[in-house]
């Protein structure tokens, strides 16, 4: 009856535009590149690009779900080397006796989410910011890996485990398979459990949960640790990619991974965005980083220009009509 | 006391809770019986607010008991409120708009769709929809919030509350707090409708502003004042003018308001509008604000009173008519066109726009006028402090030193310190917007004096405030609006002060 004055107003076409812009920059990004230096679009690079993405897209599945909640993870680097150098003491190496093969994933996937856990906890229990607590974890995770190899590098032994990031299943090589099911349950987690649901609740307005049986704090030590499961996968494809584990393995991933969940279009104010926006932005990131090596782009200007990259990706998702204080 | 021999289903027994220096509830009795809505009116300050608070399980009270369905019950939190079937639907709306209506409606009560340890979206969807249904809109469950408008989301808001029905055993009595405030009148139409069909599932207290809405909808009206339940009447016996009254009715204390200090205002105009329009919200409006004057502005919601007060801080500037400022037109664009031409602001979310908390009173003060102290680029800490000095004995800010933090200063003294940064700044018009909002007696009474202070010295004020009886006892001049235009004007020199009623009588 009345109802009919209370309708719904039609969604605008830039609206429904604004959620595609990633798949469109992507698509352009590409267009681009290929038309310059048309090696880029050959089979062999495409499945180079998909190789080089499988370690950026474990660690950003994992940064995802942190910075739809409104925080942010910078403990990316020290778990990834932790997760490293832990893998390669405990399958068939050079510094030990150990030889577990692939039992070692779930150990590793285990230390992941502790050091996970523990973020949450400390962010939460002792209400420290998250960027601040994760920092601080992560240089504690590339400490305790230096201690533990003495400064030295491990190389690993086991040739059937490092199949795991080198083998190849249909020309595709098997990094990219776990890659992909790693997202395959990123995107279950986000879209069909209930911390996937309150995440996003969480991002979406924390104050207005007070009100709700939704237990917030539960909510984020439990995003915490998913996000450290995430980083433990991607030290463990990077052992197995470059065969051996040493502290400084983490290097430069930190950037990349932020870098590509916030160009995906997942807003840094939380409750926006998710598993699939991350995987189109770190197709934009790692490829736009092969494209620029093919067309003979200095290094140095290589990394200026991911620079520019998150600044306008982040230029151009704030919405500014409402935008209030910005600290 | 249950009424016809029936169990009502809430009750409040001599409920009582005080504040730091406020007795916000005194002994306050009322009961709503099944499937009634009863209204509940006050003007700020009243008790409404804290009264809904205990109701909802935010505040602890601290005398007298609370009953559902004749037991008492205990509400330590809103969700244990709603556990007992005291359910609320929020003024500020308490919905996520980034999920969807269905996931806001079983937000925290996923458990039953869980397939596993999986959400199946589809049985959720499914159990939104009824529950949509009993509001009887037609609104897609699995659209994002965000796409629906303001109407929509109060009634997806009392859809929510609706689960509650199913998760309880007894009465369900649902609180809607001011809820018409931001509704066009066919949705105000729409939300009546729906809460007079819902009574065979709810009761509900209806709070508002509006008290011909309060005596459309309900079948009892309660009226607090000062913290207590001063009447309780079927709406049928009930008027406006009767409730209005019985709000606000009570004498007015001359020394209080500090009378004997009021001078009369000085000759020259420093502002003056005519015509003045601001489309939707005021029309037509004409009046001369002399230095040294206080120019009451009295009028309920949506008079247009309150929107008037904030173009002369230059936050809504007029659509129509001209303003003049010290005898030059002005348009009055900005706030900061405003603060140039020497009228300051002071809003009535003190903490929020008035002061820096964190900041001492000294910084405070001279924060609206930096480069009167400031020498070479370089702040002079020995005159900032000078000025700051003078200030605090002008206008007898109480603080221990002029380095405490204005955070830990009483409300009052906030509100001084407010003024002197702007009377420091250069202002000389000075509007106050519900300048005693959130204050205790005390604190009201620094206002006051701080009033005539500023005034004796030449500033004028254009006061908006929570009360007639402040209003009046502050002004040296009245204008009354009524539906977007002014009604009537009366003069309010000590001696000659209109009554509240004639006031009222104007008002509604």
């Amino acid at each position: 009856m009345a109802a009919s004055a209370i309708r719904l107003p039609p969604a605008s076409r830039i609206e429904r535009l604004r959620a595609f812009t990633p798949v469109i920059v992507l698509v352009v990004v590409f267009a681009v590149i290929g038309a310059i230096a048309p090696a880029f679009l050959s089979i062999d690079n495409l499945v180079r690009i998909m190789n080089a993405s499988a370690i950026p897209l474990c660690l950003a599945l994992g940064a995802t779900f942190i910075i739809l909640m409104g925080s942010i993870d910078l403990s990316v680097e020290g778990v990834v080397a932790m997760g490293a150098v832990l893998t390669a003491l405990l399958v068939q190496n050079g510094a030990n006796a150990n030889d577990l093969g692939f039992l070692a994933i779930p150990l590793v996937l285990l230390m992941g989410a502790a050091f996970g856990f523990v973020n949450g906890v400390v962010h939460v229990k002792l209400q420290i910011p998250s960027f601040m607590v994760t920092l601080g974890m992560s240089f504690i995770a590339i400490g305790i890996a230096t201690v533990m190899l003495a400064g030295e590098r491990v190389r690993i032994t086991d040739t059937t485990f490092r199949e795991l990031a080198l083998g190849r299943v249909l020309g595709i090589p098997m990094g990219v398979w776990v890659a992909l099911a790693a997202t395959l349950v990123a995107y279950v987690i986000q879209t069909r459990t209930r911390l996937g649901r309150w995440i996003f609740a969480v991002g979406g307005g924390e104050d207005i949960l007070r009100l709700t049986s939704v237990p917030v704090g539960r909510v984020r030590i439990l995003a915490f640790t998913l996000a450290g499961v995430f980083y433990g996968l991607g030290g463990i494809l990077s052992a197995a990619q470059l065969g051996q584990g040493h502290a400084l393995m983490g290097q430069g991933r930190l950037f990349t991974t932020i870098t590509a969940v916030v160009v995906g279009g997942t807003s840094l104010m939380g409750g926006q965005g998710g598993v699939q926006n991350t995987l189109v932005g770190v197709l934009i990131v790692v490829g736009l980083a092969n494209g620029m090596v093919l067309m003979g782009v200095p290094p140095y200007v290589q990394t200026g220009v991911q620079g520019v990259l998150i600044i306008a990706a982040v230029a151009l998702a704030v919405d500014r009509s409402r935008a209030r204080i910005i600290k | 006391m249950s009424a016809g021999g029936r169990t009502a289903a809430l009750e409040l027994v001599g409920v009582d809770k005080r504040f730091p220096g406020v007795h916000a509830l005194k002994n306050v009795s009322l009961e709503v019986r099944p499937g009634e809505v009863v209204g509940l009116i006050g003007e700020n300050g009243a008790g409404k607010s804290t009264l809904m608070k205990i109701l909802s399980g935010v505040y602890q009270p601290d005398g007298g008991e609370i009953r559902h369905d004749g037991r008492k019950v205990v509400l330590r939190s809103p969700i244990d409120a709603a556990a007992t079937g005291i359910g609320m639907v929020h003024q500020e709306q308490s919905l996520l708009t980034n999920l969807t209506v269905a996931e806001n409606i079983w937000l925290g009560k996923e458990k039953p769709f869980l397939k596993g340890r999986l959400i199946d979206h589809k049985a959720m969807a499914a159990a939104a929809r009824r529950q949509l249904e009993k509001v009887q809109i037609d609104i897609d469950p699995t659209v994002v919030t965000e796409k629906l408008s303001f109407a929509q989301r109060q009634m997806v808001e009392l859809a929510k509350v609706l689960t509650l029905e199913e998760e309880i055993e007894g009465h369900l009595v649902i609180m809607l707090d001011e809820p018409t405030s931001v509704l066009e009148q066919a949705e105000i139409d729409i939300l009546f409708a729906r809460v007079r069909a819902l009574r065979d599932r709810a009761s509900f207290v209806f709070v508002s502003h509006r008290l011909d809405e309060i005596l459309d909808l309900s079948d009892r009206v309660y009226v607090m004042k000062d913290g207590a339940v001063v009447a309780e009447m079927p709406s049928a016996d009930a008027d406006t003018e009767k409730l209005h009254s019985l709000m606000v009715g009570r004498s007015r204390n001359a020394e209080y308001y500090k009378e004997n200090r009021q001078k009369p205002y000085r000759p020259e105009v420093v502002m003056a509008a005519s015509g003045l329009t601001l489309a939707g919200a005021y029309e037509g409006v004409d009046f001369e604000l002399h230095a040294g004057e206080v120019l009451g502005i009295a009028g309920v919601i949506g008079s247009g009173r309150e929107e008037l007060a904030r173009t002369l801080g230059g936050l809504a500037p007029a659509t129509g008519g001209t303003l003049t400022v010290f005898g030059r037109p002005a348009r009055l664009a900005t706030p900061g066109e405003a603060v140039s031409l020497g009228i300051g602001y002071v809003p009535r979310e003190r903490r929020v726009e008035g002061i820096v908390g964190f900041l001492p009173v000294v910084a405070n003060i001279t924060l609206g006028n930096l480069r009167a102290v400031t020498r070479g680029g370089l702040i002079d800490h020995a005159k900032e402090r000078t000025t700051a000095e003078t200030w605090v004995k002008r206008l007898a800010i109480k603080t221990p030193t002029i380095r405490t933090l204005v955070m830990n200063l009483s409300g009052g003294n906030q509100q001084k310190v407010v003024l002197a940064k702007w009377i420091n700044a250069g202002a000389k018009i000075i509007v106050l917007d519900h300048p005693t909002r959130g204050l205790d007696v005390g604190a009201k009474e620094e206002v006051y004096e701080l009033v005539r202070s500023i005034t004796a010295e030449g500033v004028a004020v254009i006061l908006t405030s929570d009360t007639l009886e402040e209003t009046i006892g502050l002004s040296h001049r009245i204008i009354v609006m009524k539906d977007k235009r002014v009604t009537e004007r009366f003069e309010a020199m000590p001696g000659g002060k209109p009554d509240q009623l004639d006031l009222i009588r104007h008002m509604v």
